[in-house]
């Protein structure tokens, strides 16, 4: 993969940094009238999404990450791997539990993710912003409850266990966020 | 459908370029009342900088008296030529130019800027940093600035003596500050990374602030006090974090001329850099005899950017380089 020197770095650029693909999100050039320039370059990694800064001096570079995000679409898993297909080629690729983590528990087999691939090989795997799942385990609730009232976990087709209204009950479908795991309204 | 392209607009608001046409018949009106002679010198001239840390651009001229084409240098500021006025006796003079910087861009750097440069003969630089206060407090209506000595500036903002620190000591600070490598950076470049990452930021916030006495080996064109340690009669104002003016106590010395612009020349052969051509008329007007003065260059656009309230040097300009 091609190396970037800093006058090639603009904000979008996709960097390794000790290995880890990251993407330029904020850049500032540096110089002092009467001294050498340098450059403020901030990055966002793919994977921890977190966002740190680092300053470069004229002579040094980065490494690109050959990074691409695509939509595909999540097949079946096997315990171990997740597979996905891109639905414009019917290209598959596996994902590892590292690059699926904890959204394994929002994948629903046809539905479209969002896949990160550094070198082709998924690095991370963001689900739909919205699931619709069906309940398959909730207390039958007390009778007399209403909408405003209380709230029970329930589970998930697919294993995640989110909270829900007392009133919802065992084989609807739910409308859940995956960003923050919470239940948003009957499907 | 395509879009049309829309880069063909101004970067800047009308009402900014109005802002500009005013600080500007501003500022001439404020040298014009203190009998300051404006004048204008060439934009391209056969020497340049030597400086390690200004890049020229540079073009060539073909025509009458140049046959085979001449090389001519895109000026990064108009001070050899000023100072050849005032030894020709010119008094005090101010000149509003284009200045070329080859390498610079970003949000506070354009590669072509404007610059108010003024020299006042007889004068030292504590005395023209009075005269930069009274003309800041025209145009951004700003108190007299606060003056810190540069060791003072890294005492009370980097807890750091930038004169007695060790070089290992300022190197740890700097890779604190995000660097992974201080490999090749000399001990001015760690300096000038903890005063632009760490103090700058914290500087000229409810007034400006003037920061001179800068250490010896960073004097430029500046004259130079013996002692321990030895000091250049430097100065930079800053103002809302952002570094506005460099002026000099000037060194009217051209035997010590000289050897600054060998040294330079030596450094810019050990940094790879493209040699450049000592401006012999330069010298020529320090071995006439160069008034003691004190001179300064100012950001117009940094000066406006504060004025206009934006932290983007693309919004003061008619036509940022980009879009040029």
């Amino acid at each position: 993969m091609a190396s970037y020197n800093l006058n090639q770095v603009k904000v979008g650029l996709k960097i390794l940094v000790n290995g880890d693909p990251c993407v330029i999100v904020g850049c500032d050039f540096v110089k002092p009238g009467k001294g050498q320039t340098f450059t403020k370059v901030k990055y966002k990694s793919y994977k921890t999404q977190r966002v740190n800064e680092k300053t470069l001096k004229a002579s040094d570079s980065f490494e690109g990450a050959d990074v691409m995000e695509k939509e595909m679409q999540y097949l079946y898993t096997d315990g171990h791997t997740w597979t996905f297909m891109d639905q414009g080629t019917y290209e598959q690729v596996e994902a590892d539990a590292a690059a699926i983590g904890d959204n394994r528990q929002w994948l629903k087999e046809e539905d479209l993710c969002l896949v990160t691939l550094l070198e082709g090989n998924p690095i991370v795997v963001t689900p739909p912003n919205f699931v619709f799942l069906e309940i398959t385990d909730t207390d039958p609730g007390a009778k007399g409850d209403t909408s405003s009232g209380g709230n029970k976990p329930a589970t998930l087709e697919t294993g995640a266990v989110v909270r829900v209204p007392l009133f919802v009950q065992l084989g609807e479908k739910v409308k859940v966020d995956t960003r923050t795991g919470e239940y948003v309204s009957r499907a | 459908m395509k879009t049309p392209p829309n880069d063909w607009r101004p970067s800047a608001s009308m009402e900014t370029l109005r802002l500009r046409a005013e600080m500007l018949a501003q500022i001439r009106a404020f040298f014009s009342a203190r009998e300051v002679l404006e004048v204008e010198t060439p934009l391209l001239a056969a020497a340049s900088v030597t400086d390690l840390h200004l890049q020229a651009l540079s073009c060539r001229y073909r025509g009458p008296g140049a046959d085979g084409g001449r090389e001519l240098f895109l000026q990064t500021s108009p001070e050899f030529a000023m100072k050849r006025l005032l030894a020709a006796g010119s008094g005090p003079i101010f000149q509003i130019c284009k200045a070329v910087r080859d390498g610079e861009a970003g949000r506070r750097h354009n590669p072509e800027f404007t610059i108010l440069e003024w020299y006042r003969p007889g004068w030292d630089h504590h005395r023209l940093m009075d005269e930069i206060d009274e003309l800041l407090g025209e145009i951004l209506g700003t108190r007299p600035g606060e003056r810190l000595t540069y060791a003072e500036a890294f005492e009370r903002y980097a807890a750091i003596d930038p004169h007695s620190a060790s070089d290992e000591a300022l190197r740890l600070r700097v890779e604190a500050l995000g660097m992974d490598s201080t490999d090749g950076l000399r001990r001015d470049d760690l300096l000038d990374l903890i005063l632009t990452h760490v103090i700058e930021p914290k500087l000229g916030h409810c007034q400006p602030t003037l920061i001179h006495d800068y250490p010896a080996s960073q004097a430029s064109l500046a004259r130079v006090r013996p002692g321990d340690p030895s000091l250049a009669d430097r100065f930079e104002v800053f103002a809302e974090g952002v570094e506005l003016a460099n002026g000099y106590h000037e060194l009217v010395d051209p035997e010590e001329q000289r050897r600054r612009f060998e040294a330079d020349l030596e450094a810019r052969l050990h940094a790879g850099l493209r040699e450049v051509p000592i401006d012999e008329r330069l010298l020529a007007a320090l071995e006439h005899g160069l008034p003691d003065c004190a001179g300064v260059a100012l950001g117009l656009d940094r000066l406006l950017m504060l004025k206009a309230g934006t932290r983007d040097i693309a919004d003061v300009l008619a036509f940022q380089t980009d879009r040029a």
